[in-house]
């Protein structure tokens, strides 16, 4: 780029729902603006649920996010739970876990192997792959196959899955097809360490400070423990509102969030860096040198530390599945009441928040939502901010290249992680 | 020249790939996800027979001409989907709606139904990113040839519909 005045409009063709734009605006070598469009809770399902029965809610907030729809599943659940004070039985606590591991294997392979892979071999898609790399593809499609597998035995699909209810599951996993699960995980997990290996030799770098905030989980189940950041704060669940800053944003269809006044991060790396400690044995073990990257500050070690928490997710429902014997269980059956519950979980981008609050008939009176894209705006937008000056003088493809790249580190949502960012340059 | 004699004597050449565009408009995505899901275990015999055109979750060159099957997933929100979807269907020669929300508009047409409240609270964001005044199914603007059923797809539905079109448009 030779001029010191430009804008950068990068917007995406037709993609809708969790779509980004990026529009960047130069002037006298200085980064003037930068801002993050974000179209993600256009269908309203904060207004939707109002008015709503309880009972309803799980499987319509899995609607909110087909990418994820385990964690919004999961985390109303959750919510409602806590509202209603009914409590998990230990068997639904395992089979909770599963889910996020089925979900998590699944999610972050798609992006990793679909998505940032090509980057890395310079392809336009892993479709393109030949020759000795052709066996990317394989690998792409046998670990999600593999994610998909463990989320269909838990919930019935992987994708609105069926079978998990408030306080409990309608069916517990069946012992062949446990079995047969059990297989495919193990089968996959030699694939999952070739892709952390090449994650972790790749020389993608960007390095800048920010406050991690997670779900710090005894056993990285994803589910459960209390909110800490690397500033050193640590939330109970119920206060999460004590902290979160909502910060309009007025181009964008989502809200911004800052945390204690500051902009701050969420999604795998803030887990690695705060928690590795918790992660299973076996993945420790065989990850030990690709762990002793984290804490790291390069925001391309994100997806680093997806792949580590493939291997986590595997090892770690390879034990559970292999040490329960599964029973049908009595359902709970909540009755509705003036209450309001918080569920917090990590979600694969991050940390996911549900308030719910309900009138005596159980009806939801007031919904709030906060997910992780919504949290990483902020973030994502400084980076930017900063990683431009360094890039004046190269090629406007280049630039628009760098950028696309910098979204897939984070992984911020389906839609803008992908490879269709179409950047009018004006 | 040569190859317009060539077709004389002995037809067409034969087709060798079926062109595919998968799109997506207002809903969750789990459509395309499962599209995703369905390669799994499909990828290797559509490799041959099927050429992936357009398809963004996958790949950023995408192409809009020649294609044969347009499979849509979600609900037309805005004029700037409605505008895509009358493209899409002047380019491809089959339409296939995937999903409930592209065949009946639901699950992502919550907001037709809220009332006078609701409706003054979403109103400046439908002015301001120019939303239409209602969410409607694909059927209701473009003509559409085939339905996937299901939220997400049924997936086996899916691949009849895929195979049948192989067969269809003759692709050896």
């Amino acid at each position: 780029m030779h001029s010191k005045d430009f804008d950068i409009v990068v917007d995406p063709v037709s993609k809708i729902e969790g779509h980004a734009e990026l529009d960047i605006r130069v002037r006298n070598g200085e980064v003037e603006h930068v801002k993050l469009k974000i179209n993600e809770n256009k269908r309203f399902y904060t207004q939707t649920v109002r008015g709503k029965n309880f009972n309803s809610i799980p499987q319509l907030v899995s609607r909110i996010c087909g990418t994820c729809s385990i964690a919004h599943l999961n985390c109303s659940a959750e919510a409602l739970e806590k509202a209603l004070n009914v409590e998990l039985s230990d068997q639904s606590k395992l089979l909770r876990k599963l889910s996020m591991y089925g979900l998590n294997i699944r999610d972050h392979a798609m992006h990793l192997y679909l998505f940032c892979l090509p980057d890395i071999f310079e392809k336009d898609s892993v479709l393109d792959f030949e020759g000795e790399d052709a066996q990317w593809i394989k690998d792409a499609f046998e670990v999600k196959a593999a994610g998909n597998a463990l989320s269909t035995l838990i919930l019935g699909r992987a994708v609105h899955g069926m079978f998990a209810q408030i306080g409990g599951y309608a069916k517990v996993p069946e012992k062949e097809q446990t079995r047969q699960t059990i297989e495919k995980l193990k089968s996959v997990r030699q694939r999952v360490l070739k892709l952390i290996d090449i994650f972790y030799n790749r020389d993608f770098k960007f390095n800048r400070k920010t406050n991690h905030v997670c779900l710090i989980t005894k056993d990285y189940s994803f589910l459960e423990g209390e909110v800490q950041s690397s500033t050193g704060i640590c939330i109970p669940e119920i206060n999460y509102w004590d902290h979160l800053e909502r910060v309009v944003i007025p181009y964008s269809q989502a809200v911004g969030y800052k945390f204690d006044k500051g902009d701050y991060m969420v999604g795998a790396m803030s887990r690695m860096n705060m928690n590795k400690s918790a992660l299973h044995p076996e993945t420790k073990k065989d990850a030990a040198k690709y762990l002793s990257v984290f804490p790291s500050d390069n925001i391309y070690h994100n997806n680093l530390a997806q792949a580590i928490e493939i291997l986590h997710c595997i090892d770690h429902s390879i034990e559970i599945l292999e040490s329960s014997a599964f029973v049908a269980e009595k359902k709970a059956l909540p009755q509705g009441k003036e209450s309001k519950g918080v569920g917090v979980l990590e979600a694969p981008r991050g940390t996911l928040y549900y308030m719910m609050e309900l009138d005596g008939t159980g009806t939801i009176k007031f919904a709030n939502i906060i997910t992780p894209s919504q949290q990483n705006q902020i973030n994502l937008e400084e980076d930017f901010r900063q990683v431009i000056p360094a890039m004046l003088d190269r090629d406007k493809h280049d630039i628009e290249h760098e950028l696309e790249k910098m979204i897939r580190a984070y992984d911020p949502c389906f839609s803008c992680a992908s490879h269709f960012l179409k950047v009018n340059w004006i | 020249m040569l190859q317009k004699i060539k077709e004389l004597f002995v037809g067409q050449p034969k087709k060798t790939k079926l062109n595919v565009g998968v799109f997506s408009f207002t809903g969750d995505e789990g459509c395309v996800i499962t599209f995703l899901e369905i390669l799994n275990y499909k990828l290797d015999s559509w490799n041959g027979r099927v050429n992936f055109q357009h398809v963004r979750v996958m790949k950023k060159m995408n192409a809009l001409d020649g294609l044969d099957v347009a499979f849509i997933e979600g609900a037309i929100s805005n004029r700037k989907e409605l505008e895509k979807l009358v493209e899409i269907r002047q380019k491809a020669k089959k339409v296939v709606a995937i999903g409930t929300c592209a065949i009946n508009g639901a699950p992502s047409n919550h907001r037709n139904f809220f009332d006078e409240e609701k409706r003054k609270e979403i109103l400046p964001v439908l002015e301001r990113f120019h939303h239409l005044p209602s969410v409607e199914p694909i059927g209701k603007y473009v003509k559409v040839d085939a339905e996937v059923p299901g939220c997400p797809i049924i997936e086996e539905k899916f691949v009849e519909i895929m195979e049948n079109y192989i067969k269809e448009f003759g692709v050896e």
